[in-house]
């Protein structure tokens, strides 16, 4: 498994990609309507406010789509692989990838609503990507 | 401003060259806007009003130099295949304002001959898309329409077959039109849609638009000549929800919803006076996702409906009539096709693939990743 493209991360983002360095998947939280966001923003997409804090979350949730790639999109990766909107148990969206024993059971293991856990595919750059593994049956 | 509002008709429609040309951009505008132009009776220095993106960073101002004119109304928003609809609203609020009298939106495009379109799609390093996307792979914006049509087929019985139906209708009606990428090959079958190689699940490639050059024009005024050949412009609606693979709660309700009840409300009819559909089809969910959302089929219901084999040539909903993105031509923005065909078919010039006595239209773009809506609705004058 490969994962060439390192994302560049800004002011707004840096809570984010710091906790992946120590294992911590966190989220924004609005201080004004209690809800997380997903993706970082400088305001809060459910509310406007700007009262923004980071929360660790479970790293539980459930595979709301999926689809296996067959191709690389670009130099670098390495087709199939599966990518999935995993929905947090905390209400946001996320993509991701959903990591399986074998491929060639994808298509069985990996189901829309199956639970999913998280785990974490370290970057050349001490960073890493936040990963899910199907639990339960 | 008092009174009745004028009304707005387009009088010119036209494409440029399609498939694979080996022309550049601004040949193929060059085109697509003469030909629109001849077709309505109109030149060049009738224009004052230009709407068009794709060619560069100053698209409608290239091609105003382009072209030798000085626009009082230009529009390059870019809102992918969905932007020449876009247009139309903002044409015929310009034209009724007395902004401009004469406007041509138009679109071209070289990319199979360019071959400037890749999988991973166009990268831009400072989006929360590139941070937070981009590092898992998808394909763009393949990978988020299969992720659609994934949570599709989970909802829905028959999900599969009705994906391959779209396909295979569009082929029916491609082989009716002699512009169409496909004309002259073979009526395809769900084994042959099934069966073609996977390339981001559950798609496979024959659910997938063709990459070709093409593109086409039409033109808009509030002044009629030949009224038989005149269309009128009456309703238009749009809705805008998301860049983020993340931002839509639910993947089967798209922003059709919104610009569909809109365009439906100006035009004051529902989906049942609609005699000919035209929408975008860049993967066949996009399709079902759509006419669900426009009100032709509940939730999950356009599977029944295109199961029926109704929206086929000589079927009660003759739907992508020139055989569409699928199999017709799909310049990369496919949006302005539409309406040149819904266009075609009001006036009845569609020879093979015509729809009887057909009087009004829909025509409705789809651009980015189910990002961007718009519905516009339109009807013969005479």
């Amino acid at each position: 498994m490969t994962f060439p493209y390192l994302p560049i991360e800004d002011a707004i983002s840096a809570p984010y990609w710091e906790g992946t360095r120590i294992g911590e998947l966190r989220m924004q939280l609005c201080g004004s309507c209690s809800k997380f966001q997903h993706y970082p923003r400088a305001l809060c997409s459910h509310c406007g406010g700007t009262d923004l804090g980071w929360q660790k979350v479970s790293g539980q949730g459930t595979i709301d789509a999926w689809t296996e790639v067959m191709r690389a999109p670009q130099e670098g990766f390495e087709a199939p692989y599966i990518i999935a909107r995993v929905r947090l148990n905390e209400g946001p969206i996320m993509l991701s990838r959903i990591l399986t024993s074998n491929a060639a059971t994808s298509n069985t293991e990996v189901k829309c609503d199956q639970s999913v856990s998280l785990t974490w595919q370290p970057l050349s750059d001490g960073r890493a990507l936040p990963l899910f593994v199907p639990v339960g049956g | 401003m008092q009174g009745v509002l004028p009304e707005v008709f387009i009088v010119g429609a036209a494409e440029c060259d399609l498939g694979v040309t080996n022309k550049s951009i601004l040949e193929l505008q060059g085109q697509a806007v003469t030909r629109a132009l001849a077709d309505a009776g109109l030149s060049t220095r009738d224009v004052d009003g230009i709407a068009t993106n794709g060619i560069s960073r100053f698209s409608a101002t290239q091609l105003a130099d382009y072209l030798g004119i000085v626009p009082s109304f230009t529009d390059s928003s870019f809102a992918g295949g969905s932007s020449f609809e876009i247009y139309v609203a903002r044409a015929v609020e310009a034209l009724r304002s007395g902004q401009c009298t004469t406007v041509v939106i138009s679109f071209a495009s070289n990319q199979r001959s360019a071959k400037s379109r890749s999988l991973g799609g166009v990268i831009e390093h400072h989006t929360p898309e590139a941070q937070f996307e981009t590092p898992f792979g998808p394909l763009f914006p393949l990978s988020y329409y299969a992720m659609a049509a994934q949570r599709y087929l989970h909802e829905v019985p028959h999900g599969r077959a009705a994906l391959s139906e779209v396909a295979i209708s569009a082929r029916e009606w491609a082989l009716l039109n002699p512009a169409a990428f496909r004309y002259g090959t073979k009526s395809l079958t769900p084994a042959d849609i099934e069966g073609a190689d996977l390339i981001s699940s559950p798609l496979t490639t024959a659910d997938c638009c063709l990459v070709t050059d093409g593109g086409g024009a039409i033109v808009l005024t509030t002044k009629v000549v030949d009224k038989k050949r005149a269309v009128k412009v009456i309703g238009y609606g749009e809705a805008t929800t998301n860049t983020s693979m993340t931002s839509v709660d639910d993947l089967l309700v798209t922003g059709a919803v919104e610009s569909g009840k809109r365009a439906f409300a100006m035009a004051g009819i529902t989906p049942q006076d609609i005699d000919v559909v035209e929408v975008y089809d860049s993967f066949t969910i996009t399709v079902l996702l759509t006419l669900e959302a426009l009100g032709f089929a509940s939730r999950g219901g356009a599977a029944a409906l295109v199961l029926g084999g109704k929206t086929r040539p000589g079927g009660s909903f003759p739907l992508n009539t020139s055989g569409g993105g699928l199999s017709y031509c799909h310049p990369g923005q496919y949006g302005i096709l539409l309406l040149v065909e819904a266009v075609r078919q009001l006036r009845g010039e569609c020879g093979d693939r015509q729809v009887p006595n057909a009087r009004r239209a829909l025509a409705h773009g789809t651009g980015g990743i189910i990002s961007t809506h718009a519905t516009v609705i339109l009807e013969r004058a005479s």
